[in-house]
């Protein structure tokens, strides 16, 4: 089986082309650069994605959150009504941490709050 | 009296101080009419910026504050909640706050990066009155990502453009219905990655060829009625669908925000609707550069970064006195092309053309001619509207040259 994909890695976009037998990757073409490769694998296997949205703040205000790293894609939607429920304490500086563990990564702050 | 005013404190008002910084100026002056630094950038809470500049994603906020951090480290001067009124041809900029009033400041250069605004909807023509629950997108994005409200629960977005795509997937994310995507052209005017990240991840169905025909609703959006296209952009009778929605956004296009450019009797391009720059992006009138979304809507931050690195450098320049023009020529395009910046090259150095398509074309060859000498040409697998091309010129190769034409080809 031949599958098509677009590269979200970057914004070059390139179209890839994955040779499926079953679940196994037989090749990847269309790729300029290897991180291309490795999201088709993932895409194929199991897709993640970064997931960024918003959290309230102890002031009523937001502040902008980001996964710290790519999560399941299909956890997203739950992600978001856990980080729906949090409150982060201020002030907040980029980086800090708002969720130890949500699907295996940290929800960090994007922006400083004083 | 001031060496350097900025106008605009986004992106390429930041880079653009700290390059004139790092080319030895320290009279520098940013005014900001908002209430922080960084501009558009602050509602843009996704992911992706940076990856070119700084070889890692990032959002929007943690791109400007790379930029922020380093403006007060620096001790760069800026006056935030600060808008600029005017701006003369001989550099004088008038200002207003609530703590100066009404203050001028003269300058020796000035660079304008007051960014683009977002077409508005009056500007289309469709059937129906106009009830709440129309908002671009860019005005949903600030409503949803800085005050945590969401403008409706049944959406649909008219217009591809990379802002409409983003809000497409936030408002998803946030729990509302984005019935549908629909744009004019038979492509998408926003980037390939925002189409499958931000509508096939979520099923959400891209018409392109549609668009809205009517908008249903008296005190409220009801729903829209829309219709296919045919190659004139007319509807065609018969295709109609209703759908039922509480909110119609518009992610049409962005305009450069040129009034000040023209208090200063910059000449704009009439296809750019930015200022005609050099290749240092100084403008008709001497001493005042342009950089940024005002100069030309930009896709990517990063590249606004970089042009604005080149203003700020040539700023300095031109302050310096070191300026001559050694040559004259104008940069010309074939339609295929539609608009190059800089238009215009005064000097004998390497300089990067940056330009745009009218249409997808896929295996083509992008020339540079001057009459039937070809200077250089480059190959592309595909180009399209959405996506910013650019072709690197060496010095050499502007020996003797009158004219440069940017032509395409298919092959
Ligand atoms: C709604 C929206 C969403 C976008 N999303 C993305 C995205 O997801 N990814 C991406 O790469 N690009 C995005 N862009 C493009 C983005 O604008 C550019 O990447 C970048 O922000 C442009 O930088 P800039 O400094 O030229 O303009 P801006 O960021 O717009 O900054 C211009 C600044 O000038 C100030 N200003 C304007 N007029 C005056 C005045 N008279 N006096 C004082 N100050 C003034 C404004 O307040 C603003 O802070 C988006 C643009 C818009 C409009
Ligand atoms: S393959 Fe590499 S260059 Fe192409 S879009 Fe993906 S990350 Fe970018």
């Amino acid at each position: 089986m031949e599958r098509k994909l677009t590269c979200i890695i970057c914004p070059l976009g390139c179209e890839l082309t994955v040779q499926l037998e079953d679940k196994e990757i037989l090749d990847i073409s269309g790729h300029t650069c290897p991180r291309g490769k490795a999201y088709a694998e993932a895409e194929c296997t199991a897709p993640t994605r970064t997931l960024t949205t918003t959290v309230r703040c102890s002031d009523g205000s937001l502040v902008p959150v980001k996964t710290q790293t790519p999560i399941p894609k299909e956890k997203m939607s739950e992600c978001m009504e856990i980080l729906n429920g949090v409150t982060a304490a201020l002030p907040l500086a980029i980086g800090d941490v708002i969720v130890e563990d949500v699907f295996g990564s940290k929800v960090v702050a994007t922006q400083n709050k004083p | 009296m001031k060496d350097l005013v900025i106008i605009g404190g986004g992106p390429a008002g930041m880079s653009a101080a700290i390059a004139a910084y790092e080319s030895g100026l320290r009279d520098i002056l940013i005014l900001e009419r908002d209430e922080h630094l960084g501009g558009i950038l602050q509602q843009c809470i996704h992911n992706g910026f940076g990856l070119h500049k700084f070889g890692e994603e990032l959002t929007g906020p943690e791109y400007a504050w790379k930029y922020e951090k380093k403006i007060i480290d620096l001790g760069i001067e800026y006056k935030l909640n600060t808008m600029v009124l005017s701006v003369s041809e001989n550099k004088v900029v008038t200002a207003t706050n609530s703590t100066d009033g009404i203050f001028q400041i003269k300058a020796k250069a000035i660079i304008l990066a007051m960014g683009c605004r977002e077409r508005s909807k009056g500007a289309l023509n469709i059937a129906g009155s106009r009830p709440a629950g129309i908002f671009s997108a860019g005005t949903a994005q600030k409503y949803v990502n800085m005050k945590g409200y969401l403008p409706g629960k049944n959406i649909v977005i008219l217009g591809s453009g990379d802002i409409g795509l983003i809000m497409a997937r936030r408002m998803t994310l946030e729990g509302a219905k984005v019935h549908a995507v629909c744009e004019l052209m038979p492509y998408s005017g926003g980037l390939a990655r925002n189409i499958e990240q931000c509508l096939n991840d979520f099923g959400i169905p891209l018409k392109l060829s549609h668009t809205i025909i009517q908008i249903h609703g008296k005190d409220r959006v009801e729903g829209v009625t829309i219709a296919e296209v045919d190659g004139n952009r007319k509807p065609i009778p018969g295709t109609e669908e209703y759908i039922a929605c509480d909110t119609i956004l518009f992610s049409v296009g962005l305009i450069p925000e040129n009034e000040l450019s023209q208090s200063a009797n910059v000449s704009l391009s009439r296809i750019t609707n930015g200022a005609v720059v050099d290749q240092d992006r100084q403008t008709s009138v001497e001493g005042v550069f342009a950089c940024g979304n005002v100069l030309h809507v930009h896709d990517l931050v990063d590249y606004v970064s970089d042009e604005a690195e080149i203003a700020g450098k040539a700023a300095v320049e031109y302050i310096n006195k070191n300026t001559d023009a050694e040559l004259q020529i104008v940069l010309k395009t074939d339609g295929k092309i539609r608009y190059t910046v800089p238009q215009v090259i005064t000097k004998k150095k390497d300089v990067a053309v940056y330009f745009r398509v009218s249409n997808i074309y896929k295996n083509v060859v992008i020339k540079v001619t001057d009459g039937d000498k070809l200077i250089l040409s480059k190959k592309k697998i595909k180009v399209a509207p959405g996506e910013m091309e650019s072709v690197a010129l060496k010095k050499e190769m502007l020996e003797n040259v009158k004219e440069l034409c940017f032509s395409l080809e298919e092959v």
